[in-house]
C-alpha cells in the first residue's frame, strides 16, 4: 500500500487501505513526542503554509507542531492579519502563497469545497483542515485511531454521534470513514439538527438520547454552535442541554460501563456535555488531540515527505 | 517473496538464488562468535545495549541477546530502530518507504549501544541509524554489529563485529533469510534474472 495522492481533501474519496495507512503511519510516529528532544530530520528544507479563514487554534497549533517536529518550515497566514481582509479572493492569496513555493498548504474556509478548489489550482499539496460543512478529515482520522487505540480494533465497533450533526464537517468525515471501517453509526439530536436523508450515508437516525446511546462502544458529541439558536434550529440552550446533554446520570442509566467518550472540541460544559463526564474516566478528549499532532505527522509526511518520486531513481 | 536487503530489492523482488553463503550452522557459529567478541571488547555485557534496525536487524539483535544470556548470565535490553524518518533518499525511490516505528524501552544516554543489521553494504542505512540514535540521547559509544560485509561503502563506516565479509557485485543482492521471517536460516546470493 502506498500513498499516491498529491491531496488529503476528505475521507470520502479514501478506500480503506489509505484510511489505515494514514492511522498506522500516525500509530507509528507518535512516539517522537514522547523523547526529549522532539525532532526528526524528516521534512528538513519543507515550507508548510496554514492558510486558515476561520478561527481555529487547536487545529492550526496541531498542524504547526506536526510540522515542527518533522523539521518542516511553518508559516501561518490567518484571516485577520492576512490580505483576505483587504478584499483578495481566495485564489489571488492561494496563487500569491504558491510564488513562495510551499511544499503543502494547509486551508480552513468557511466554504465547502474551498480545500479542493485549491488543490484543483496549486502545484502543491493540499490538506483540507474542514471546508465549510462538508468535510475534516484529519479530525476523524485522530478520532479512528483514538477509538483504535482504546478499542484495540475498528471493524464491527457501534459508535453514537450525538448533536448538530446537519452542520458538522466533523460528523460528515467521521460517518465516511467509519462505514468504510465496518462501524455502525446512528446519528443522534433534534430533527432540525439532523440532515433530510441522512441514512443514504449508511447510519441509524435516533431521535432520543437514552436509545442512541444505548449499547454503543463510543459516543461521540458533537459541539453545539450558539448561532443555531438565534437561527430558530434549538428553541434554547437550556432545552437543548435538558435533552441533549450527557451528563453522568444519563450515562450511567443508558450506556455501557466500557463506553468511550469523544468531543472534537472546543466543548461547551454545561451544553453537550456536562463537567462531570468531560473530565471523567470515559472521556478520551486529550487523547484526541494528542493523537490530532500524530495524524498530522502521518499526512504530512505521507504527502510531503515519503512521496513516491515520478521519475526512475 | 525473498527478503533481498532493505535499500536495494530488484524491482520485482524476485531474482535467482547464484549461491550460498551460509548455511544454518554457520549462522549459528557466526552469532556466537560475535557474542564472545562484544563481550571481550566490553568487558562483560554490562551497561550494554542492543538496538536492531528494522527488520531482520532486531530478529538477529535479539538472538544475540540470548546467546550473550547463555555465555555470561547477564540480559542484554534489545530496542528496534526505524530509520525511515532519517533516510536521505527519501522522495528518490520509486517505492514508498513506511515508518514503523522506533520502540527503545531503555535510556541510551551513558550506554554502549550495539547497533545491530543483516547485510552492510553502501553504509547509508547506518548513518541514519546513528543519526537516529543520537537524537534519542547521547550514548558513551557505539559500535556496530552486522551478519555480512558486503563491501561498496559510500561513506567512511566500518562494523566492529561482522560475520562473514563477502565481496559482491552491485547487481548482485545479499539475502538474509531468518527463521522468525522466511522459515529457514541461511544466507544467499541473488541475482536479477536475464530480459
Amino acid at each position: 500500500m502506498a500513498w499516491k495522492r498529491k491531496d488529503l481533501l476528505g475521507i470520502r474519496e479514501l478506500d480503506p487501505a489509505e484510511i489505515t495507512l494514514l492511522i498506522d503511519t500516525a500509530a507509528s510516529l507518535r512516539e517522537i513526542g514522547t523523547r526529549e528532544i522532539k525532532k526528526v530530520p524528516t521534512l528538513r528544507g519543507k515550507t508548510i503554509v496554514n492558510l486558515f479563514y476561520e478561527p481555529s487554534t487547536r487545529t492550526r497549533t496541531s498542524f504547526e507542531i506536526a510540522g515542527k517536529w518533522l523539521s518542516a518550515d511553518v508559516i501561518n497566514f490567518s484571516v485577520s492579519t492576512s490580505s483576505a481582509g483587504k478584499g483578495e479572493t481566495l485564489l489571488d492569496t492561494a496563487r500569491n502563497i504558491e510564488a513562495m513555493r510551499p511544499d503543502v498548504v494547509v486551508v480552513r474556509h468557511s466554504s465547502a469545497g474551498a480545500a479542493e478548489l485549491l488543490a484543483r489550482t496549486l502545484r502543491c499539496s493540499v490538506v483540507n483542515a474542514g471546508d465549510g460543512a462538508h468535510e475534516h478529515p484529519t479530525q476523524a482520522l485522530l478520532d479512528l485511531l483514538t477509538i483504535r487505540e482504546r478499542k484495540g480494533h475498528l471493524e464491527g465497533l457501534q459508535v453514537a454521534i450525538v448533536g448538530d450533526v446537519a452542520h458538522s464537517r466533523v460528523a460528515r468525515s467521521n460517518i465516511y470513514g467509519m462505514r468504510k471501517l465496518g462501524m455502525t453509526v446512528t446519528v443522534a439530536g433534534p430533527p432540525t439538527l439532523i440532515p433530510p436523508q441522512v441514512q443514504e450515508l449508511g447510519v441509524k437516525v435516533s431521535h432520543r438520547l437514552e436509545d442512541a446511546i444505548r449499547d454503543v462502544d463510543v459516543i461521540m458529541m458533537l459541539r453545539l454552535q450558539h448561532e443555531r439558536m438565534s437561527a430558530g434550529l434549538i428553541p434554547s440552550l437550556r432545552e437543548y442541554a435538558r435533552y441533549w446533554g450527557l451528563t453522568l446520570d444519563r450515562l450511567r442509566a443508558s450506556a455501557r460501563s466500557d463506553v468511550v467518550i469523544m468531543h472534537p472540541g472546543p466543548v461547551n460544559r454545561g451544553i453537550e456535555l456536562s463537567p462531570e463526564v468531560a473530565d471523567g474516566p470515559y472521556s478520551v478528549i486529550l487523547e484526541q488531540t494528542q493523537n490530532g499532532v500524530a495524524v498530522r505527522m502521518a499526512a504530512l509526511f505521507l504527502l510531503a515527505g515519503a512521496k513516491a518520486s515520478q521519475e526512475a531513481p | 517473496m525473498p527478503h533481498l536487503g532493505r535499500f536495494f530489492c530488484l524491482p520485482d523482488g524476485r531474482g535467482v538464488i547464484k549461491a550460498q553463503v551460509l548455511d544454518e550452522a554457520a549462522l549459528e557459529r557466526a552469532l556466537t562468535r560475535i557474542g564472545h567478541e562484544i563481550l571481550e571488547r566490553n568487558n562483560g555485557a554490562t551497561n550494554l545495549a542492543f538496538v536492531g534496525l528494522r527488520t531482520r536487524g532486531v530478529t538477529l539483535a535479539e538472538r544475540l541477546s540470548d546467546r550473550i544470556a547463555a555465555i555470561d548470565g547477564t540480559k542484554v535490553p534489545v530496542g528496534t530502530l526505524d530509520i525511515t524518518l532519517y533516510r536521505d533518499d527519501l522522495g528518490l525511490k520509486t517505492d514508498q518507504p513506511r515508518v514503523q516505528g522506533t520502540d527503545i524501552p531503555f535510556p541510551v544516554k551513558g550506554r554502549t549501544i550495539v547497533l545491530v543489521d543483516d547485510v552492510l553494504f553502501t553504509g547509508r542505512t547506518i548513518r541514519a541509524a546513528l543519526d537516529a540514535l543520537i537524537d534519542l540521547g547521547r550514548p558513551k559509544m557505539i559500535q556496530l554489529a552486522v551478519l555480512i560485509d558486503r563491501g561498496h561503502r559510500e561513506l567512511p563506516i566500518r562494523p566492529d563485529y561482522v560475520g562473514k565479509n563477502l565481496p559482491t557485485s552491485r547487481r548482485e543482492s545479499v539475502a538474509v533469510r531468518l527463521r522468525e521471517h522466511d522459515g529457514e536460516d541461511r544466507v544467499v546470493i541473488e541475482e536479477p534474472e536475464e530480459g
